[in-house]
């Protein structure tokens, strides 16, 4: 069993269900990251684990205890969790100074006061706030904000830390470095994360695991390896780098694109046969042109990215995305040819 | 940059604008208040602080000062307390009914104080007070339970008034706050009550302070409660011993001189409360806008939850209901201090005073047309002031910035004696006894309010709307016709009713300014009050009332239909 489990974890506001029986299992030192668009229930989750948020149904331990349980109607209040966690808008308080908002846990627990020094003393350090500590956090940038909001939350050294999109607010150059912090932080102190982002790139470099959610609903959870490599279904796909899509219609035992027949390296499967039809999804750097056969194309669009060369091109009534090396040009604008696609994956219609 | 840039100084739009705006405000607001310090240090062609001195130390004149101070200090506090407190039940906690209650704390600041305390003396009155003389009568009491004449008895009937400043500060400022402050306490293991008293509390206390610091202005310049409870057993503050002074010695040297010292005192506590509230606002504004929409959480209030409800509506019902309801009854009595039986009520007071009586008449019809035509006057010389300060860039305008911040720090009583000051023959012109020096009075009361409403709404019109009006050919007036005008039509019509409504159940100003057939319908009121009528005024008082009701939900009907 995990350290923190969720088990059926479910979440309805009014008749919309925001959660729906979510299962998910974090170890110890784990960085799991939640990920999705807008209101997919990302948040909701994350709040129902710091305890802002009672369950519908369902149960959330961390090692032996139970946090929360609808069946038990118990839910331990989020201040005596011991979790950290840093949310959005950093959420510093502006009437206390860098120093005693990291004290301000510390204090609440009652330590001795020569412990309260050395912990403030040693989370700002570590986020190197120190020369800063007696100031007011308002005369901080947004990344100061951050880490000040960061080093309150290790304050406590937590063996879990909560984040809801703790880096969205902050100026696109500091995202990274903030990104690289926490992650050497955790190295350091082994605390479990549980990362709230709709960012992919920014929960790709930081989670062991992701956790892809839409409408309530996990649709997939698996290392960004995993995620990005083989996509549980038409949604992760879409979600997770560029891609393209073209129906593809399969009448007696041929396959047809967009009006010219088509055979794949890989067929789809025979379920998916059955059914008459399926999507063919790729991405743009697995998709080639070729002079002779393929699938019939004309070049709409070609646009010079740097490194890369950006196509759109129109097969029927789809559009599809070709990226290309400089080294390796393509058609002109205006060229008919044809696509090879070097590793199609294919999802059913429905969905 | 404008490619031709004239060589000598012109006279166009912009220096015309600029010295209508500060003619204006010269004429209107400078002029009696600069009279008034004038009078107050200037005695005989020399300065003079020694008779200041001696009148501020005269016994009548001290006690006010103190009256003023004791009476301000109370309502400040027990306001606070109040809109403190409602304001944290609306917002942060799952009271049933909260939008109701919202509104419903929201009423007093429509009605007029002074029909309030009229309608507390009619219930609370030592003697002839309904509750205290069912007390003695029916339960056989000794003496009053509550005498409504004392400091006490003014202080919370002013609170009933003025807690909304504090209510509307609060519960906004606890609304817009971002809840994850409170919940990153949480998280950091504070209960519910350390939050409270820690992040709370402290966060929302710029807002705490600035809305007490209006009640102590309002409180501090106002007129009507303590002249309807106060004046009878003596107990005076500023503006009602300027009004005694002006009113019973008829314009002798002397008593106008104590007035303008009282008056100057008025201003300097004003303008000194104000800045206090500037400096409040601006080092204290932390920001604690919310970026995500989560709803703060709420405290469960539990067993407490019907209670608190109970609790609320006992106290509308006794703030709001039981002194209008009293309003209406005692002005559908024959006689004031008849029990309230059928047989002692009828209609007759409220058709005799609309139809028949030429003084209430005259007071109806004239706080209507003064209210009406001070509103569209101080609109658009409103307008005029606000767009030479926000948009224009001339030379001097710092002189026309200091200028709008005037009106903002005269209370009405000082407006009133300045008023007189100026236009009573002295300078040529004598409009003394007749509307018109009511008219000006009022636009300088008012001036604050239109400057307010009109450079609110020229700060969203952004600069670049007019330049590109320019940049497509038109001429300045031009621009300003078809770009800003339409786009700041809704401030001049909320700095239009935001004139206009006050000025109808306005006492302070005309009071000291009325003449016989110059009432409005707030000094008809009072002096018929004043002189026993007692049924007339409360009947008067109930027809204003339903006036200004009307006039309220007019108004907020057409600008959410508008405007929504």
């Amino acid at each position: 069993m995990s350290y923190i489990q969720l088990d059926q974890v479910t979440k309805r506001f009014g008749a919309v269900k925001a959660v729906d029986s979510l299962n998910l299992g974090i170890e110890q030192g784990e960085c799991v990251a939640m990920l999705g668009p807008s209101g997919c229930g990302k948040t909701t989750t994350l709040r129902m684990v710091a305890g802002f948020e009672d369950l519908d149904d369902g149960e959330i331990r961390v090692g032996e205890r139970i946090i929360s349980s609808r069946r038990k109607r118990f839910y331990l209040p989020p201040e005596n969790r011991n979790f950290g966690m840093v949310f959005q808008a950093f959420a510093v308080w502006p009437h206390l100074s860098v120093f005693e908002n990291v004290a301000f846990p510390l204090r609440i627990r009652k330590l001795p006061k020569a412990e309260i020094e050395a912990r403030t003393e040693e989370a700002l350090r570590h986020t190197n706030l120190w020369a800063v500590a007696d100031g007011s956090p308002d005369d901080l940038s947004g990344g100061g904000k951050q880490r000040v909001a960061l080093a309150r939350a290790l304050a406590i050294r937590p063996d879990v830390m909560l984040l809801d999109e703790p880096l969205s607010s902050l100026d696109p150059h500091f995202r990274e470095e903030m990104r690289f912090e926490i992650k050497d932080l955790q190295r350091r102190f082994g605390f479990s994360i549980l990362y709230v982002t709709h960012d992919q790139s920014e929960a790709m470099a930081l989670a062991d695991r992701l956790m892809v959610m839409r409408l309530g609903v996990v649709q997939q959870v698996g290392t960004p390896l995993e995620i990005y490599g083989a996509p549980a279904n038409r949604f992760v796909f879409e979600f997770i780098g560029l891609s393209s899509f073209l129906k593809v219609a399969l009448r007696d035992g041929k396959m047809d694109v967009g009006g010219t027949a088509y055979a794949p390296p890989s067929p789809p499967p025979e379920a998916l046969i059955a059914e008459g039809g399926a999507w063919l999804a790729a991405r743009p750097n697995e998709i080639s042109f070729t002079s002779e056969g393929g699938v019939g194309c004309v070049v709409e669009r070609k646009a010079y990215l740097g490194e890369v060369i950006d196509y759109r091109v129109r097969v029927g009534d789809a559009e599809v995305r070709v990226q290309k090396t400089r080294r390796d040009p393509g058609p002109a604008v205006g060229e008919a040819c044809g696509l090879i696609f070097e590793r199609p994956r294919w999802y059913p219609l429905e969905g | 940059m404008r490619s031709a840039i004239p060589a000598a100084p012109r006279v166009g739009t912009a220096q015309i604008l600029f010295g209508l705006s500060v003619a204006i405000l010269v004429i209107v607001v400078a002029v009696p208040v600069l009279l008034i310090f004038f009078n107050a240090f200037w005695v005989n062609g020399a300065f003079n602080i020694v008779d200041v001195v001696k009148v501020l130390s005269q016994p009548e004149t001290y006690q006010a000062l103190l009256n003023s101070l004791i009476l301000a200090s109370g309502v400040t506090v027990t306001g606070t307390i109040v809109g403190t407190f409602f304001a944290w039940l609306v917002t942060r906690t799952d009271l049933p009914f909260k939008g109701t209650m919202k509104v419903l704390f929201l009423v007093p600041f429509m009605l007029p104080s002074f029909i309030g305390a009229l309608a507390w003396k009619m219930l609370l009155s030592p003697r002839s007070g309904y509750i205290n003389r069912m007390f003695m009568e029916v339960f056989g009491f000794d003496g009053p339970v509550f005498d409504i004449y004392t400091y006490v008895g003014i202080i919370l009937v002013e609170t009933m008034y003025l807690f909304p400043f504090v209510f509307i500060q609060v519960s906004g400022a606890l609304e817009r706050m971002d809840p994850t402050l409170e919940e990153s306490a949480r998280i950091s293991g504070a209960d519910l009550f350390t939050i409270t008293r820690k992040i709370t509390i402290p966060l929302v206390m710029p807002s705490i302070l600035s809305g007490s610091l209006l009640i102590m202005l309002y409180s501090m310049a106002h007129f009507g409660t303590v002249a309807v409870l106060g004046i009878e057993v003596g107990i005076y503050n500023i503006p009602t011993l300027i009004y005694e002074k002006i009113h019973q010695s008829a314009g002798s040297f002397a008593s106008i001189r104590t007035g303008t010292v009282l008056a100057s005192v008025l201003v300097v506590t004003a303008a000194f409360i104000l800045w206090l509230q500037n400096r409040v606002l601006s080092r204290g504004r932390y920001q604690i806008i919310a970026g995500k929409s989560f709803r703060p959480t709420q405290l469960k209030l539990r067993g407490l939850r019907i209670p608190m409800l109970v609790f609320c509506i006992a106290y509308i019902g006794f703030t709001i209901v039981l002194p209008t309801v009293t309003i209406f009854m005692v002005g559908a009595l024959k006689t004031y201090g008849l029990p309230f039986t059928a047989e002692n009520m009828t209609l007759f007071n409220y058709k005799f005073i609309l139809f028949d009586w030429q003084l209430t008449r005259d007071a109806i019809w004239n706080s209507i047309s003064l209210g009406f035509v001070a509103a569209a006057i101080t609109m658009f010389a409103g307008v005029i002031i606000s767009y030479v300060i926000v948009k224009m860039k001339v030379r001097g305008k710092g002189i026309l910035e200091f200028l709008g911040m005037l009106p903002f720090s005269v209370p009405g009583s000082v407006i009133a004696l300045g008023v007189i000051l100026a236009w009573s023959g002295k300078f040529g012109i004598n409009i003394y006894n007749t509307v018109w020096i009511i008219l000006v009075a009022y636009i300088a009361r008012y001036m604050a309010f239109s400057l307010k409403a009109n450079s609110a709404a020229l700060e969203q019109v952004h600069d670049s709307l007019v330049e590109a009006a320019r940049a497509s050919g038109a001429t300045m007036w031009q621009a300003l016709r078809d770009i800003v005008v339409p786009l700041v039509r809704p401030g001049m019509l909320a700095a239009f009713f935001l004139i206009f409504l006050p000025a109808l159940r306005e006492l302070t100003v005309s009071v000291l300014l009325y003449g016989p057939t110059t009432r409005t319908i707030g000094v008809a009121i009072y002096t018929l009050n004043e002189d026993g009528e007692t049924v007339y005024s409360a009947a008067l008082a109930g027809i204003a009332l339903i006036i200004i009701v009307f006039g309220e939900s007019v108004i907020k009907r057409l600008f959410k239909i508008r405007y929504k």
